[in-house]
């Protein structure tokens, strides 16, 4: 069963942008894409851990501000590259951003 | 028998009536009545007669040796009043004659907007002589002259009043001039090129009165904006004078109705010219008006012909401008347009193709192959097998097929295939046979493609064509995998096509990608709001971080934080209050940097609308330290303190800054300004360069101190700060127009060269129309972008904050 908060109004992050959302254990990016499809990833590149919300998205990937890597939204892998985010199960109803409350509490105990 | 024929109206349709019959021997007694008090003239030259090319005297094209040569019986100054179909009679003031045919030829009439005011002294509509003399007595008086009506007369009047020294204003009621015979382009060029005259026009402009107690004084625009008027032309568009025929109760509709004989509804009236109306058309230029002469004049002498209305071309020159219409060029759907461009010259050219046929042109500053496209209009020729080469022109198409390749082959040696700096194919051939093999080698040794570069496709065409197999066509760098189109066609296509946002750019260009990446996204993002200022809203999630946030990223996620201090000077405030912001926000690192100011490093995200408020209550705004933008204006001390200087270079420095700030450039932008040639500012290794000199400044471009370091060359020496202002404006403006995303201006320099940029900022109009474009653009994007996000924070703050809890 899955255990989904209401985040944000899906308006609160720009089209093709991402906003942050703090917990405890670090920054989590929930990004929009154009089609309003929404993703969440851990706000670390697996590079070296440039802040992804910060990136350009386009398509659903979003490239890393810091060195350029291209990051596949929904798998968290990064394209031609070595290397991996964590994703979280994230989803759009009634214009309101939901997160799955057990998945970012998994990610804390991890 | 001799049979009489009146003539009501000596105009040039009239004239060339009178000519085919008296030519083909006609055997008729004719009486002319005219209004004006004289006989044919050519109408369509009192434009040469205002501005003072031309006398009347020149313009007469029947006089009265003609006439009395004809036996013609003329009543000049004569109105005709009423006719009598039943009697068989026409009536004026001299009284009463009687016709067995009768022509009307009365033209048309200037129509007046019915707004208070039209009435007073003053107020000249443009049609005849007596109008025309009436312009030239009140121009001598000189003072501001107001033309109502952006059409062809309009302007007419408009370029004819400012030749003779008056101050005038065009108001144009609709978004471009000449909006029946241009598109928007072309509009605007014309409206370039009469502005440049000196002439002042304004579109929208719909007129509330014309003011004034015994003569015309203003004009009140509907926006309840003011004018000052000495003299007002109202040239609004022109109507069928048809009340005679009325008063006779002829079939009239808004023109006098006839029939392919130009007969009236009564057999033995004609009617010709444009008081007519012909299967529901009226006619306004004199082409189709001869037509209809010859078929009227066959008619009386008894040789049938059917006159049909040809589809019409417009070739007109408004006193000094080229311009060219033909057929239907609105836009629509399964339409498409070719365009082809050439700002230097100022020349445009648009053809509208449907199903492989032309149906429409427009072309403004060349219009020599105006007559072969309305050819290619008028016979429907299907295009397919040449369109990639047909825009331009006759001269380009060789023999069937007519692949690019072919068609250049078949060019003569005299084609010209760089029309900025005139280069013909032969010189191109020349310097092939003399050894340059690539487009870099022909462009430094002849300078073809060396300006606009428009022409560099067909300059590597004679390459390939005069090199054969030897020669590799360059498959040009797209911009990145998300197109095959390079940086420059974007740019040609975005300014042609007039594309403005980015979703038309994807659509127009065939992106593959449905929102681009990261390389391209930030390109078209600048070109938009470089090309279309005041059209393009500027994208933030197409910029990259520094540009969206305003900061610089580091390599923690952290942020610097730099404002700006205007030419390098600072005050004891300003330093007071970065250094309170520094340990308000626990800033680990103050650092002077290359480019005289401070940088407060390692800034949190969350901490920097805050910080910028800070430094903004203390007067300080960004400084774009992270910006493809005006970064910094370096100075030395100059004149105020240094034993040295030569003038004021930190003043200037400062005063460049302030009007360069805030400004997008393909690059980054660095200027430096030095008080002498001992050079302290080292302006000659910054993008713009100012060394001052005893007799002025110094202005050189393109250096670079970065992964390539140069030194700037020389663009030119002016002696006064505003023409410094000016050219560094004019210079900035053409590197934003015409470089590539991330050239900086010696890259861009290499690809131009240093003579084309000189030769715009040379010549004097260019470099106006650039300040003018450049301060436009300002107008817009001079603005503190911290300021901005201040008041709106969200972006810089968390969505939302959970705790564990909160989640449970
Ligand atoms: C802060 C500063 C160094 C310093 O501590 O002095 C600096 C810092 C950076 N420079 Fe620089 N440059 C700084 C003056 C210069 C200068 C010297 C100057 O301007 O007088 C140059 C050489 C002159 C020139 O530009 O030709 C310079 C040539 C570069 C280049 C190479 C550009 C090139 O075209 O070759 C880059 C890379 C780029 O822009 O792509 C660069 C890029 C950078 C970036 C933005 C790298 C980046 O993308 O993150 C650095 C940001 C650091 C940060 O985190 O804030 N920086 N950089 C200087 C800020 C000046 C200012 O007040 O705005
Ligand atoms: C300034 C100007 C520039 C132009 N430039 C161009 C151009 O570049 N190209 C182009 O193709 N066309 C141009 N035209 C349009 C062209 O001049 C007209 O289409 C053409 O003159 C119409 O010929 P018409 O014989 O029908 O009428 P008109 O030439 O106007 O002649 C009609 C005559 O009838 C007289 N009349 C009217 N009513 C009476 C009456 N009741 N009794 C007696 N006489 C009467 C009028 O006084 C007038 O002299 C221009 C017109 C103007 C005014
Ligand atoms: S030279 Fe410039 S870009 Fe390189 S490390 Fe120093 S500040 Fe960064
Ligand atoms: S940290 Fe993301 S690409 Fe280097």
């Amino acid at each position: 069963m899955s255990n989904w908060i209401d985040i944000a109004a899906l308006d609160a992050v720009p089209q093709r942008g991402a906003r942050l959302i703090k917990t405890l254990h670090g920054c989590v990016a929930v990004f929009r894409t154009a089609g309003n499809e929404v993703f969440a990833l851990d706000n670390a590149c697996p590079h070296k851990n440039g802040p992804l919300a910060d990136g350009i998205v386009h398509g659903k990937a979003v490239t890393c501000p810091l060195h350029n890597w291209v990051i596949a939204l929904e798998t968290g892998e990064a394209q031609g590259e070595e290397g991996k985010v964590a994703t979280y199960p994230a989803k759009v109803a009634k214009g309101r951003i939901l997160l799955d409350a057990d998945f970012l509490q998994q990610r804390a105990v991890a | 028998m001799t049979q009489k024929l009146v003539v009501i109206g000596a105009g040039m349709a009239s004239g060339r009536v009178l000519e085919h019959l008296f030519d083909g021997g006609a055997d008729f007694d004719v009486t002319l009545f005219n209004a004006e008090e004289r006989g044919n003239y050519n109408r369509i030259m009192l434009s040469p007669v205002l501005s003072g090319e031309k006398t009347y005297e020149d313009i007469v094209t029947h006089d009265a040796d003609w006439y009395e040569a004809n036996n013609v019986t003329c009543h000049f100054g004569t109105h005709v009043t009423a006719i009598d179909r039943q009697a068989k009679t026409v009536t004026s003031a001299k009284g009463t004659v009687a016709y067995d045919k009768l022509l009307i030829a009365t033209g048309s009439a200037p129509f007046i907007i019915p707004v208070q005011g039209k009435d007073l002294p003053g107020v000249i509509t443009y049609r005849d002589l007596d109008d025309t003399n009436a312009m030239i007595k009140a121009s001598k008086a000189g003072g501001k002259a107001v033309v109502i009506g952006g059409g062809l007369l309009g302007l007419e009047a408009a370029a004819g009043l400012a030749e003779r020294g008056m101050d005038v204003t065009v108001l144009h009621l609709m978004g471009h001039l000449m909006e029946r015979q241009l598109d928007e382009a072309a509009g605007f060029l014309l409206r370039r090129d009469l502005e440049k005259r000196g002439i002042t026009v304004k579109c929208r402009a719909s007129t509330a009165a014309i003011l004034g107690t015994d003569k015309v004084e203003g004009v009140l625009l509907e926006d309840n904006e003011g004018l000052e008027a000495d003299l007002v032309v109202m040239a609004v568009g022109i109507r069928p004078e048809t009340r005679l025929a009325t008063d006779a109760g002829l079939e009239v509709a808004r023109g006098i109705e006839v029939g392919a004989q130009l007969q009236t509804s009564d057999p033995d009236i004609f009617a010709v010219g444009e008081c007519v109306e012909f299967d529901g058309q009226l006619f306004g230029l004199v082409a189709p008006l001869y037509d209809q002469a010859m078929v009227l004049a066959n008619t009386l002498m008894d040789k049938p012909e059917v006159f049909t209305p040809k589809k019409l071309s417009t070739k007109l020159k408004v006193t000094g401008c080229d311009l060219f219409s033909a057929g239907d060029f609105a836009a629509g759907e399964g339409r498409e347009d070719i365009v082809f461009r050439d700002p230097a010259r100022g020349v445009y050219r648009r053809l509208v193709i449907e199903d492989d046929v032309i149906v429409g042109a427009v072309m403004y500053g060349d219009t020599a192959d105006g007559n072969w496209f309305f050819g290619l209009i008028r016979d429907k020729t299907d295009i397919s097998e040449m369109r990639d080469t047909v825009i331009f022109g006759p001269a380009y198409q060789g023999g069937a097929p007519s692949d690019p390749l072919s068609a250049v082959a078949a060019l003569p040696r005299d084609a010209e295939i760089c029309g900025c700096n005139g280069i013909c194919k032969g010189e191109i051939e020349d310097a092939i046979a003399a050894g340059a093999s690539d487009i870099g080698a022909l462009r430094s040794q002849t300078k073809a493609s060396a300006s606009c570069g428009t022409c560099t496709g067909l300059v590597e065409q004679v390459l390939a064509v005069t090199l054969g197999d030897d020669f590799v066509l360059p498959t040009a760098q797209p911009i990145c995998s998300c197109t095959e189109m390079t940086h420059e066609d974007v740019r040609r296509m975005i300014k042609s096509q007039e594309l403005k946002s980015l979703p038309a750019v994807w659509q127009a260009c065939d992106w593959k990608t449905p929102c681009g990446c990261h390389v391209c996204r930030p390109a078209l993002n600048y070109y938009l709001l470089s090309d279309w200022p005041l059209d393009y809203e500027d994208d933030p999630q197409s910029r990259f971080v520094n540009e969206r946030k305003h900061a610089n990223i580091q390599k923690d996620g952290t942020f610097s934080v730099v404002p700006r201090m205007w030419g390098g000077i600072t005050t004891p405030d300003e330093l007071r209050a970065i250094a309170d912001a520094a340990d308000k926000f626990s800033v680990p690192t103050v650092k002077i940097t290359g480019g005289q100011r401070i940088d407060l490093l390692g800034v949190k995200n969350e901490y920097l609308p805050a910080i910028w408020d800070d430094l903004n209550k203390a007067g300080m705004v960004s400084g774009h330290a992270y910006s493809k933008g005006l970064r910094t204006v370096k100075t030395c001390v100059g004149t105020d303190h240094c034993r040295f200087g030569t003038q004021d270079s930190t003043g200037l420095g400062i005063q460049l800054e302030k009007a360069l700030w805030g400004s997008w450039t393909p690059h980054k932008l660095k200027l430096a300004v030095s008080g002498c040639p001992r050079n302290c500012a080292e302006a000659t290794c910054k993008d713009i360069g100012i060394v001052c000199v005893d007799s002025g400044y110094q202005i050189s471009i393109g250096g670079a101190a970065g992964m390539d370091v140069r030194e700037t060359s020389l663009l030119c020496q002016v002696p006064t700060k505003e023409e410094v202002m000016d050219v560094v404006k004019a210079v900035t403006q053409s590197y934003r127009e015409n470089a590539k995303y991330l050239d900086r201006i010696y890259k861009w320099m290499d690809k131009v060269g240093l003579e084309w940029i000189q030769e715009q900022i040379t010549d004097l109009d260019i470099r106006a129309a650039l300040v003018e474009r450049f301060d436009l653009s300002q107008t817009i994007y001079r603005k503190d972008p911290w300021a901005q996000h201040v008041a709106k924070p969200a972006p810089y703050e968390p969505l939302a904050t959970l705790t564990l809890e909160a989640a449970e």
